[in-house]
Order: C-alpha cells, then structure tokens, then sequence
C-alpha cells in the first residue's frame, strides 16, 4: 500500500489512469465504432457527476474513514455476511474484468503483429504475472502516470491524422451520416424514444441507469480507483484529484471515441460483432482503435502506439489480478476458511493466487469472444457487481437506520436479480421488452436498465428488512455513516485553490460540450 | 527523491527523438506501401514536438544535487 505522499496532480492522473486500459481505448473506440457518439455519454454523464459527487462529498469521508477498502467498509457498517458476498461478488468481477484486458492486449498482437490469438493471449498472461511479482501499488501508481503520458503521445495523433483525411468535424459528421445514420453523431437528440438511436436506448436508460447507479457506484465505491486518491498527501490534495481527473476524462474521448467515429468514416471495411468476427475471420468492432493506429503511423508511431496499448492492458490486467489476490487471501480465505494460518503462509497463498488469478483470467479471456463488443461485456460486469453494491454502501453511509441483515439481503438479491435478467434474456429474447422496456434495445441499453433495476432491488429490499431488524447505536456508526462523523474542513485558502471553484468549472464545460454535441 | 515528471521527460524525449529519426529516414527512403497521409511527414513534426516536451520536462525537473 502506498503511503500519503502523492500530490493532487499526481494522485489525480494516476486515478484517471488506473480507468485508462484496454477497456478505455479499444472498448471504447470499438462502442463509438458500434453505437456512434453515444459512447461519449460515458465520459461525460457517465462519468463527471459522479467524480465530482466523489471529490465534494464522499472523500472528505473515505478520507478520514475507518476503512479504506469496500469489503472491510461492509464488515463494520453491516458485519461479516454482507462483506462475504461483497468479497465473493468483487473476486468474480477482478479475474473478469483481467480476461477483457488479456483479451485485448492479445488482439493487438494478433492485428499488428500477426500472431495467432491463442499464443497472444498465453503470452499476455505470462507476462502479467512477471509484473504483478515485481511491482506493488506504489509502483503501479508511478506506472499509470507514466503510461498516462505514453497513451496521450501514442494515440492523439489518429484524431488530428483522422479529422484531416475527414475533412474537419462538419465533413466527418457528413460522412458518417452518408455510410450510417444521422443519429451517429448526436449525444441526445435521439435518445427520446427507444428507436431514434443506435443503441435503442431512451434518455432515462442513460440519465437513471449509466450517470445515476453504474457511473456514482463506479467511480465512488470501485476501491480499484478510490484508493489511487486515498494515497494523497493531505485532505484537499484528496479532493483535487478526482477534480483533476474529471477536466481530463473530458479530454479522452477526443483519443478514444473519435478514432472509432473516424473509422466509421474512413475505413474501407464495414466492422462486425466480435461473435461474428471469431466465425467470418473478417475485423470485429474491437479491432477498430489498431486499425486506425496502423492505417496512419508508420513504423516509428506505431511502435509507440502500440507500446502504449500494452502499458494500458498490462496495468488494466495487474490491477485487477492483484485486487483478486488480495481479496481473495485477506477477505474470504483467512476469514472464511483459514483463519490460523502464519503470515508466511498467507502471504505464499497470495503469489499461488496470483498464478491462479491470472489462469482464470485466460479462461475469461475466451468469454469476451461471446460478446459483440468489449463494452458490452464489461457493463453486463458493472451491472451484475457494482450497481447492488453502489446502493448498499451509499444506504449504509448515508442511512444510519440501515442493519446488517438489510445489507446482506439487499446486496445479495440485488446481484442475483441482475444476474438473473441477463440470464432470462440469454434464454428468452423476447424478454429484452421487459428487462429494457423495449425490444429494440442493444446490449449497453440492456446492461444500464438491469443496473437501474437491480439497484432498485437492492435499495427496495434493504430498506425493507432494515426497517423491521434492530439498528445499531450512534456511537457504533461513527466513522462509518456521514451525520454521525466529523467530516474536515480543508481550512481557509484562496478562491483559486478552492475544489470547490474547480469544480464549478468543470461543470461549466461540461453542460458547454453536451449543448455542443446535442 | 527523483521526480516522477523527469522520468515522463526523458520517456517523451526517448520516443520523440526515435519517432524524429523514423521519420527522417523515411523521407530519404520513401516506403513501399506509405501509410495513409504519408505527404505530412507525422512522426517528423509529432517526434519532434514530444522530444521538445520531454526535454523541457527532463531540464525543469531534473534530480538537484545533494
């Protein structure tokens, strides 16, 4: 664990890098590809609200918190089962979300090196677990900084090579609507109904599902990318950071949903579903992002490009095989099953973890084939896992009446319920009608209404059993619910230094660009 | 300590010093297949921009002497 040493800056771009993987720039490049400027929403709705709901309102919280992980959050706001089915349900989550970013790294090579992809995936394995073993948080940190940089470097050069071949915004928007729709190109001019958009999607999908439940669960309680804040030297540092992290995350699509726009453009082929593609060997929307790379860089550019490609899979894939590892060894095995064990015993069951981690990762590797997109795999994810949590943790922080038993229901029908519709719709299609309000729905419309319902489960039932379940005392909530903890105060600074002030600003522009891209 | 900003100096003059001379040699040696936009030399003017980045960060924070 990194000691509080980080500035903002540096805290901030290590929090908006530690999201900067494969699930960033060739998922998301490969969504703008599928679904046209809609995936911007999750850059922009989808991700700045909540960043800075996470600078202004819950870090000065998490920062002088009890607890700096969800799971040990879970164990003293609502005891052990709650935070059983919260290790149990990250653990899946960790070791899944490490196969997308396997996967990916694995279809760079295969597209710019050629290799066969079962090779690429092993050798993408291999050479994780090589990082994981040499480096620790800290280092992750310094990394993910680092490779910040490198991506910038890497990829901004396909949307100024790419706008220039288009002809600037107005041709390109031209163009798309020529080769597509019109509807490729508006953020929320089509989303009235469930057929006036590419992903068959209505505005309360986006605005309740994605900025609501999976974008304040990721962003606040995904402890993958909270602790990058929690190593900030002091409180305003803390709340900087995310503050810093969201003025950037406005930037990004312009690396990463513009190249896939671009490619809808100017490539030369049309790009199919990644199930379709594993049969036809023709190029999937996954492969959109290197294909742009290698259509304008040559051998120099390239190299780059793709070195920062790899830096993003590669600390995508360490950070979630090292949280698997950690949960796994500290918050089910000693726990739950072995609780006597020597410290040289635990810390030998978190390298064999780590080896098995990154065997489960490959195995998951092969299930992103069955998906149409990257995009579409990782938000079933956040449906399952993060929109039961999200409304658990923010009940138990927020509600000081809310009771063990009411978590642990809350949080386990709440993961099953989604668990459950994606599975009914798997089955039965025709069930989409009911679990997306609308038959026309695509896979991301789908995800963001199962996080909204099993969020609504999840709340619902918690609320329920913690009414009729006997409360803990005020004093037993301290540190652990908001009303009942001294929150502190970042003291009297200049205007300029204020978060406050920077988030203002941040808000400005971001209404300004949404009005823009209407 | 060393500065964190001086090693993304000396990576950005690393790379834009190496994708400068890739570009400069392929002006001399044109490729066979040229990638799409070829006539704007990209890694001449994009190397030399990072390696200028790289060297202002590598200069501004380099390691003081105790």
């Amino acid at each position: 664990m990194a000691g509080r040493d980080m500035t903002a800056w540096v805290a901030g771009l290590s929090f908006l890098s530690a999201n900067l993987g494969a699930l960033e720039l060739m998922g998301w490049a490969g969504s703008a590809y599928q679904y046209g400027i809609l995936a911007t929403h999750w850059y922009w709705i989808g991700a700045i609200p909540a960043m800075l709901f996470l600078a202004l309102v819950m870090m000065p919280f998490y920062y002088i918190s009890k607890t700096h992980s969800v799971p040990g959050y879970l164990k003293l706001r609502f005891g052990e089962p709650a935070r059983a089915v919260s290790a149990v349900s990250f653990g899946f989550m960790t070791v899944l979300m490490s196969g997308v970013n396997m996967f990916a790294m694995a279809k760079v090579l295969q597209i710019v090196l050629g290799w066969d992809i079962n090779v690429s995936i092993w050798l993408s394995a291999g050479t994780v677990a090589v990082y994981v073993a040499l480096g620790g948080l800290r280092s992750a940190i310094f990394n993910e900084v680092l490779q910040f940089f490198l991506i910038w470097a890497g990829v901004l050069l396909i949307p100024i090579l790419g706008l220039h071949e288009a002809g600037g915004w107005s041709n390109l928007k031209i163009q798309i609507a020529h080769r597509t729709s019109e509807q490729y190109v508006h953020l929320w001019s089509g989303l009235g109904s469930f057929t006036g958009n590419p992903m068959g999607i209505h505005w309360t999908g986006i605005v309740f599902g994605l900025a609501a439940v999976i974008s304040m669960g990721y962003w606040t309680t995904d402890f993958l990318v909270v602790q990058r804040i929690l190593a900030a030297k002091d409180i305003r540092s803390a709340e900087m950071a995310p503050i810093i992290g969201a003025g950037f995350k406005m930037m990004v699509p312009f690396i990463v949903i513009l190249p896939g726009l671009l490619g809808l453009a100017v490539l030369p082929m049309k790009l199919v579903p990644e199930s379709v593609a594993t049969v036809t060997g023709a190029h999937s929307y996954n492969d959109v992002l290197p294909l742009m790379l290698a259509r304008y860089c040559g051998p120099g550019l390239l190299g780059l490009g793709i070195t920062a490609l790899i830096a993003g899979f590669m600390s995508g894939m360490a950070g979630n095989v090292t949280a698997f590892t950690t949960v796994w060894t500290y918050d089910i095995y000693r726990p739950l099953i072995n609780s006597k064990g020597t410290d040289h015993h635990y810390v030998n069951m978190g390298r064999w973890t780590t080896v098995i981690g990154v065997l489960i990762s490959v195995g998951t590797a092969y299930l992103v084939m069955q998906f149409a997109s990257i995009m579409d795999y990782v938000q079933a994810l956040f449906s399952f896992f993060i929109a039961p949590l999200f409304g658990t943790v923010v009940l138990g922080m927020l509600w000081k009446r809310a009771t063990g038993p009411g978590g642990f229901w809350g949080l386990l029908l709440g993961t099953a319920s989604s668990i459950s519709m994606w599975a009914w719709v798997k089955v039965d299609p025709s069930a989409l009608r009911y679990v997306a309000m609308s038959p026309h729905a695509k896979a991301l419309a789908q995800d963001m209404y199962q996080a909204l319902w099993s969020f609504l489960v999840c709340v619902i039932v918690t609320v329920v059993v913690s009414l009729v379940t006997k409360p803990k005392t005020d004093s037993e909530l301290n540190g652990l619910v908001y009303g009942l903890t001294a929150v502190p105060s970042i003291g009297n600074v200049p205007i300029y230094q204020k978060p406050h002030f920077w988030a203002g600003v941040v808000v400005v522009i971001f209404f300004a660009l949404n009005v823009y891209f209407w | 300590m060393i500065s964190i900003w001086f090693f993304i100096g000396i990576a950005l003059l690393v790379d834009g010093v190496l994708i400068f001379s890739a570009g400069m040699y392929e002006l001399w040696h044109p490729p066979v297949h040229p990638v799409v936009l070829f006539s704007l030399h990209a890694p001449i003017w994009w190397g030399g921009l990072l390696a200028v980045i790289g060297a202002i960060y590598c200069l501004k924070f380099k390691p003081k002497g105790s």
